[in-house]
C-alpha cells in the first residue's frame, strides 16, 4: 500500500504557471486525474514520476521525495503518453530489457507474466514498430507492470484505444486497484473516468478544482447543459423531431447542420437514434461539442 | 556499467540510419584516398595532407558527432529515454554505459577508416597509418564525450556539434593562433607528431606539446562526462507528447 502526497505543489515554466499550489493525497485504489488539455495533468504526473522538480512544495511517495531519487522507480510503474519505444525490438525483448533494467531476479518469467496480464503473449515475437496503437499501449503497460510496482502512473492511457482495448485496460486497472495498488491515470474525458475511478481529482488551469468520489463530481458535471453538433440528411425535419420529442431544450440550425442543447444528456443520447429512425433521417455526424469541455470545467470551478 | 543499457545503445546505434551515413562517410574517405593515390602516385606528403586535413580534421569529428549524439539524442528527442530513466539505475551508470558503447564504436570505426585510407592514399612502412590511427583513437574518445554532453544539454545537438566541429575546429583553428591550441584536433595530433618525428616525408604537426595534448584531452573528456552525468540527473523528460 502506497500513498502519493503532494503538499503545496506549484510548478512554473518561465513565467507560465502550469501547476498552482496543489495539495492532494492519492491512496490505494484507482484515481482519475481529470482536466482539460493544458490543465497541468502531465506536469503533475511528471512531478509524481520524478521527471520534473516542483518549483515549490513537496512531492513524496510514502514520505520519500521522488525527484533525483532513481531508486524510487522500484516502486513506480510509469506509462508515458509518448508512443516512442525501441521500435526495432520485439515486444518481448523490450519488456525483458525493462525487467533486466529493474534488476529482477527472474526477468524472463516476470516478462511473460506481464505480457500475459496485458494479453500480449501471442504478439510478443513481433517487432514493436509493427504494432497498432492499442498494442503499443499494452506493451507500455507491460513494461510498467513487469516489476510489480506499488504505484502505477498512466498519462492519458485511453487515448486512441478502441472500445475493446479500453474495456480490457479498464478491467486491468480495476483489478490492480482492488489488489491494493495505487493507480493514478490522467484523462480529459469525463466518461473514461466514470467507469473506473473511485476517486477523482479535477484540475483546471493548474489548480485543483474538485476532489472526491466520482458520483458527486459527476452530478456537478451532468447538471449542466450539454451541447451537440449534428448533421443529417434532413436537418430541418430532424430539428422539428428533436424539439417535439422533448429530449432537448434548444435546437438551432447552422450551415453545417444542427446545434443541440440538452440538459438531460443521458436521455438525449438515448433518444436521438430513435428520433432519427422514426423520422427516416440518416445521421451523418454526432459530435459532443468538444470545446465545451473547457466550459464543463469552467462550470465546475465557478461553482 | 549496465549490460542492458549498453546493449540497447549498441542496438539503436547500429540499427539507425546513422549507421549508413557512417558507412557512406567512410566510403567517401576511401574514394578520396584512392583519387589522391591516382593523382599523386601515392606520394606520402600528399597522402598525409589528405588523411590529416580531410579524414582526421573533417570526417572524424563528423563521424564522432553522429555516434556520440546517436546513443542518446534520438531517445531524448522521441521521449523513449523515459524507459531507461524510470528505472532504479543510477544516472551515472546510464551515462557511462552509453558512453562506453559510443566510444568503442567510434574508436573502432574511425581508426579503421583512417588506417585503411592511409594505406590506400600512400604510406611509408605503415607510419602514417599508425600515427594517425593513434591520433584518431584519442580524438574519437574526446569528441564522443563532448558531443554526448552537447546532446544532453541541447535538443539541437547535431547543429551545435556541427558548428563546433566545422567552425571552431575547422575554420577558426585555421586562422586564429590562440584557437588552434584549444582544439581536440591539435591535442590529439601531439602524440602523432612525436611518433613520426625524424621521418621527413610524413609531416604531422601539432600546436601543442605531447604532455599538454594528453592532459587537455583527459580534462575535456572527463569534464564532459561529469557534466553529462549531472545533466542527466535533472533532465526533464516529456512524459507526454
Amino acid at each position: 500500500m502506497s500513498t502519493i502526497e503532494l503538499v503545496g505543489v506549484s510548478r512554473w515554466f518561465g513565467n507560465v504557471v502550469a501547476v498552482n499550489d496543489v495539495t492532494m493525497t492519492i491512496g490505494p485504489g484507482v484515481t482519475g486525474l481529470l482536466g482539460p488539455n493544458g490543465a497541468g495533468k502531465s506536469t503533475l504526473l511528471g512531478m509524481m514520476s520524478g521527471f520534473l522538480p516542483p518549483s515549490s512544495g513537496t512531492v513524496t511517495i510514502d514520505g520519500v521525495a521522488v525527484w533525483r531519487n532513481p531508486s524510487m522507480y522500484s516502486e513506480i510503474g510509469l506509462v508515458p503518453e509518448a508512443e516512442a519505444m525501441f521500435d526495432s525490438m520485439t515486444g518481448e525483448e523490450f519488456v525483458l530489457a525493462n525487467a533486466r533494467l529493474h534488476g529482477l531476479p527472474d526477468p524472463q518469467s516476470a516478462t511473460l507474466a506481464a505480457l500475459e496480464q496485458v494479453e500480449m503473449l501471442d504478439a510478443r515475437d513481433r517487432r514493436i514498430g509493427t504494432f497498432s496503437k492499442g498494442m503499443k499501449q499494452r506493451i507500455k503497460m507491460a513494461t510498467a507492470l513487469v516489476h510489480e510496482p506499488k504505484v502505477l502512473l498512466l498519462d492519458e492511457p485511453f487515448n486512441g484505444m478502441d472500445p475493446r482495448q479500453r474495456m480490457h485496460l479498464l478491467a486491468l486497472l480495476q483489478r490492480l486497484g482492488s489488489d491494493g495498488h495505487t493507480v493514478l491515470f490522467s484523462s480529459h474525458i469525463l466518461e473514461e473516468v466514470e467507469d473506473i475511478a473511485g476517486t477523482i481529482e479535477v484540475v483546471v488551469a493548474g489548480r485543483q478544482a474538485a476532489s472526491g468520489d466520482f458520483r458527486s463530481i459527476r452530478r456537478l458535471m451532468t447538471e449542466r447543459p450539454h451541447q451537440y453538433s449534428l448533421s443529417s440528411s434532413d436537418n430541418r425535419a430532424l430539428a422539428a423531431a428533436i424539439i417535439s420529442d422533448g429530449s432537448a431544450d434548444a435546437v438551432s440550425l447552422t450551415p453545417q447542420g444542427l446545434d443541440v442543447q440538452a440538459s438531460d444528456f443521458g436521455r438525449f443520447v438515448h433518444a436521438l437514434p430513435r428520433i432519427a429512425r422514426d423520422a427516416q433521417i440518416s445521421l451523418f455526424d454526432v459530435t459532443p461539442a468538444d470545446e465545451s469541455l473547457e466550459s464543463v470545467f469552467a462550470y465546475l470551478v465557478a461553482r | 556499467m549496465n549490460v542492458v543499457v549498453m546493449r540497447l545503445a549498441l542496438q539503436s546505434l547500429l540499427g539507425s540510419r546513422r549507421a549508413w551515413i557512417l558507412v557512406g562517410l567512410s566510403g567517401l574517405l576511401f574514394a578520396v584516398a584512392a583519387l589522391s593515390r591516382w593523382g599523386s602516385g601515392g606520394a606520402v606528403d600528399v597522402s598525409t595532407g589528405v588523411i590529416t586535413n580531410f579524414g582526421f580534421g573533417l570526417l572524424v569529428p563528423i563521424m564522432c558527432l553522429l555516434i556520440g549524439t546517436g546513443v542518446i539524442a534520438p531517445e531524448i528527442e522521441d521521449g523513449s529515454i523515459v524507459y531507461l530513466l524510470a528505472k532504479p539505475v543510477p544516472r551515472r551508470t546510464i551515462v557511462l554505459s552509453k558512453l562506453a558503447v559510443a566510444m568503442a564504436v567510434a574508436v573502432a570505426f574511425c581508426v579503421a577508416s583512417i588506417m585503411i585510407a592511409s594505406e590506400i592514399a600512400g604510406d611509408v612502412d605503415g607510419q602514417l597509418a599508425l600515427s594517425m590511427g593513434l591520433a584518431t583513437a584519442l580524438a574519437s574518445v574526446a569528441y564522443v564525450a563532448v558531443f554526448f554532453m552537447i546532446a544532453v544539454l541541447t535538443r539541437n545537438s547535431i547543429i551545435v556539434g556541427l558548428l563546433y566541429a566545422l567552425l571552431w575546429e575547422g575554420v577558426l583553428a585555421g586562422y586564429v593562433p590562440g584557437v588552434r591550441a584549444v582544439s581536440i584536433r591539435q591535442w590529439a595530433l601531439a602524440p602523432a607528431e612525436q611518433m613520426v618525428e625524424g621521418n621527413s616525408a610524413i609531416a604531422i604537426t601539432s600546436e601543442v606539446g605531447l604532455a599538454t595534448g594528453i592532459i587537455m584531452l583527459a580534462i575535456v573528456t572527463i569534464g564532459s562526462v561529469v557534466v553529462s552525468i549531472q545533466r542527466l540527473k535533472v533532465l526533464s523528460v516529456r512524459v507526454s507528447d
